[in-house]
């Protein structure tokens, strides 16, 4: 064990003073929160790209071009008069962005309260438990809005999104994204033991989310005893307001302001929600 | 250690010189509580405990796992809410100004919550940007902190790679780099190897020349002598003795005692034959103690009555015994 220490390099300055940490803590805390966890996922930024953009990717060129030449021969005319690309394109954005915040939002809630304790840390910082949900929150939105830019810009250069407001859709992809993964947190911030309830999540609930969703043909084909799936299910109406924007999905007004509002109320009572179970597990 | 017959003397070092009571008494008090209570139900875990620690000051609470050490500690950082009691850190309640608190704490947990997947460098940055400290101060804090920490060839090492003392390490650098003037130490070398401990006894022994103040928890009691000026005894929520460590020994135990082993079947019966030996003799299902003054002479008297134990050894009284004596239980229990 080395024991001589050679002169270390001071800090110029005495660091601010507690209140003035604490001021900080209290108006920037979720962004610092935030900034851990985007370091974290640089050290599995391959494995982000690999995932959220190959992975619908292989769903584009699957579904998009493959099935695409099969339904268009047919006329596809069910699909508000585009191309199948063009109709499952924003769909496909939105379930990118769904199907990686069913993650985000459910094994690193468990590491951060159990496996690596991670919460720990900057709770015993001037950070406050809200902070902590918030600032994850934060740092997976970044991510899924990331991810959805780079996906649609893809998709942009097939030619597959006609209107300049297609861009929007990426917003409302991410929408989609913290509109299941608040709650999913919330419910994952209860959690003592992980005893495969992820998993079932994933395939019992956000799998049959994405078939029943409208994703690859309208919702309307299916029967009415399960269309609510789709009405409940935010991936249907990320889906729906992402082809109003993309190619111009003709539907009520009232209709798309519906879309927003209930992916803004989902993802905005989730947090809150998850507020409310962070606190109560952190603060005893 | 090897015990064979008759004796193996093994003496520990005497105790640091402890800093007097009148320099403490001129110190402002840092953390004061009253009558601190915190039940969890029908669980008590802390049941009335009072205490102040002045500034510089290395405080400790002794006691077994379970007596309410950790919960009280979490109740200075203001993360459990106490259910009865009053507590100010710095004159501040930590519940009700929990941010500014914490702002002057530095906490190093009883388990490690290093993220291992970051580099260590990262692990000290990342957490100085918790306490909204600029990048400007932290990058050559950070390299300071790795160097305390005896750390700075590891810096881009992953956390997953390091050994348990080098993650305690890096753990108690990371609790510093908001220079708090109070540090709280939860079981700090629990697990770890006794070199391990040495080198990180020697860190806190740095911090404490600093002028940082020590609260620490431990149920290791060399851990206690070595650490603590002051230090109260915890058990079941209750604190049963307060004092240094010397005062307390010097206070509920003996300068010497002897241990002698004669087979589990026979330490009971034995003890028996020489309960008049010495000052007190206590019977441990292991072993048979017995507090004395001058340990040798015990050690022949009992020679003397033909008894031949397995093994024994005359060592200076520790905190185990003040403990032993104040629970009529061992630490390990």
């Amino acid at each position: 064990m080395r024991t001589s220490t050679t002169p270390s390099p001071r800090p110029a300055l005495p660091p601010p003073g507690p209140e003035e940490l604490a001021r900080r803590g209290r108006r920037f805390g979720v962004w610092y929160f935030a900034e851990h966890q985007l370091l974290a996922m640089r050290s599995y930024l391959s494995v982000i790209v690999a995932f959220s953009v190959g992975h619908p990717l292989l769903y584009l060129v699957a579904m998009g071009v493959g099935l695409a030449s099969l339904v268009d021969a047919n006329g596809g005319g069910d699909f508000g008069g585009v191309d199948y690309l063009v109709f499952i394109v924003p769909a496909l954005l939105a379930t990118g962005a769904f199907m990686a915040a069913s993650g985000e939002f459910t094994w690193p809630i468990m590491d951060g309260f159990k496996w690596h304790r991670l919460y720990y840390g900057p709770l015993v910082s001037p950070l406050q438990p809200w902070q902590i949900a918030a600032g994850h929150t934060l740092a997976v939105a970044i991510r899924l809005f990331s991810q959805s830019l780079v996906y649609y810009l893809i998709v942009a250069a097939f030619g597959a999104v006609p209107s300049g407001f297609g861009i929007l859709s990426v917003v409302t992809a991410t929408l989609a994204g913290l509109a299941i993964g608040t709650p999913l947190m919330a419910y994952a911030a209860t959690i003592r033991e992980e005893k495969a309830q992820f998993v079932m999540i994933q395939r019992f609930g956000v799998m049959p989310l994405m078939l029943f969703s409208g994703t690859f043909f309208p919702l309307t084909n299916l029967p009415v005893f399960l269309q609510w799936i789709g009405w409940l299910s935010p991936l249907w109406h990320a889906s729906e307001i992402g082809r109003v924007f993309s190619y111009g999905y003709d539907e009520p007004l009232w209709l798309s302001i519906a879309h927003v509002a209930y992916l803004v109320a989902l993802a905005a009572g989730g947090l809150a929600l998850a507020f409310r179970t962070y606190r109560q597990r952190l603060v005893d | 250690m090897s015990e064979t017959t008759p004796s193996v003397r093994s003496l520990p070092p005497e105790p640091a010189p402890r800093r007097g009571a009148a320099a403490a008494a001129e110190r402002p008090v840092v953390i004061r509580a009253e009558n601190l209570v915190k039940r969890y139900g029908d669980f008590t875990a802390v049941d009335g405990i009072s205490f102040e620690v002045p500034a510089g000051e290395s405080f400790g609470l002794l006691g077994p796992n379970g007596a309410g050490k950790s919960t009280t500690m979490r109740m200075i950082g203001g993360v459990s809410r106490r259910t009865g009691g009053r507590l100010e850190i710095m004159g501040l309640d930590p519940e009700e100004q929990g941010p500014v608190v914490r702002a002057h704490l530095g906490v190093v947990p009883q388990q490690d919550n290093l993220d291992e997947e970051l580099r260590v460098r990262d692990n000290l940055l990342i957490y100085g940007r918790y306490f909204g400290l600029p990048r400007a101060y932290l990058k050559p804090k950070v390299e300071q902190l790795l160097d305390f920490a005896q750390l700075s060839d590891k810096a881009n090492s992953r956390v997953d790679d390091l050994s348990g003392g080098m993650k305690r390490r890096l753990t108690i650098a990371r609790s510093l780099v908001n220079e708090p003037k109070i540090l709280l130490l939860d079981e700090p070398t629990t697990g770890l190897d006794p070199q391990a401990r040495h080198v990180l006894w020697d860190r806190l022994f740095r911090l404490k020349e600093q002028g940082v103040t020590l609260v620490l928890t431990t149920h290791h009691m060399d851990e206690a002598e070595q650490l603590c000026d002051r230090l109260i005894v915890v058990d079941e929520g209750r604190i049963m003795a307060e004092g240094s460590p010397a005062e307390l020994i010097r206070r509920y135990s003996t300068r010497e005692v002897v241990e002698l082993r004669f087979g589990a079947d026979r330490n009971a019966a034995v003890a028996q034959q020489i309960g008049d030996l010495g000052d007190r003799v206590e019977a441990l299902p292991d072993r048979v103690l017995i507090y004395a003054r001058d340990g040798e002479a015990v050690l022949e008297a009992v020679v003397a009555r033909g008894l031949s134990p397995v093994t024994s050894l005359v060592r200076r009284s520790s905190l185990e015994d003040v403990f032993l004596k104040l629970t009529g239980r061992s630490l390990a229990d």
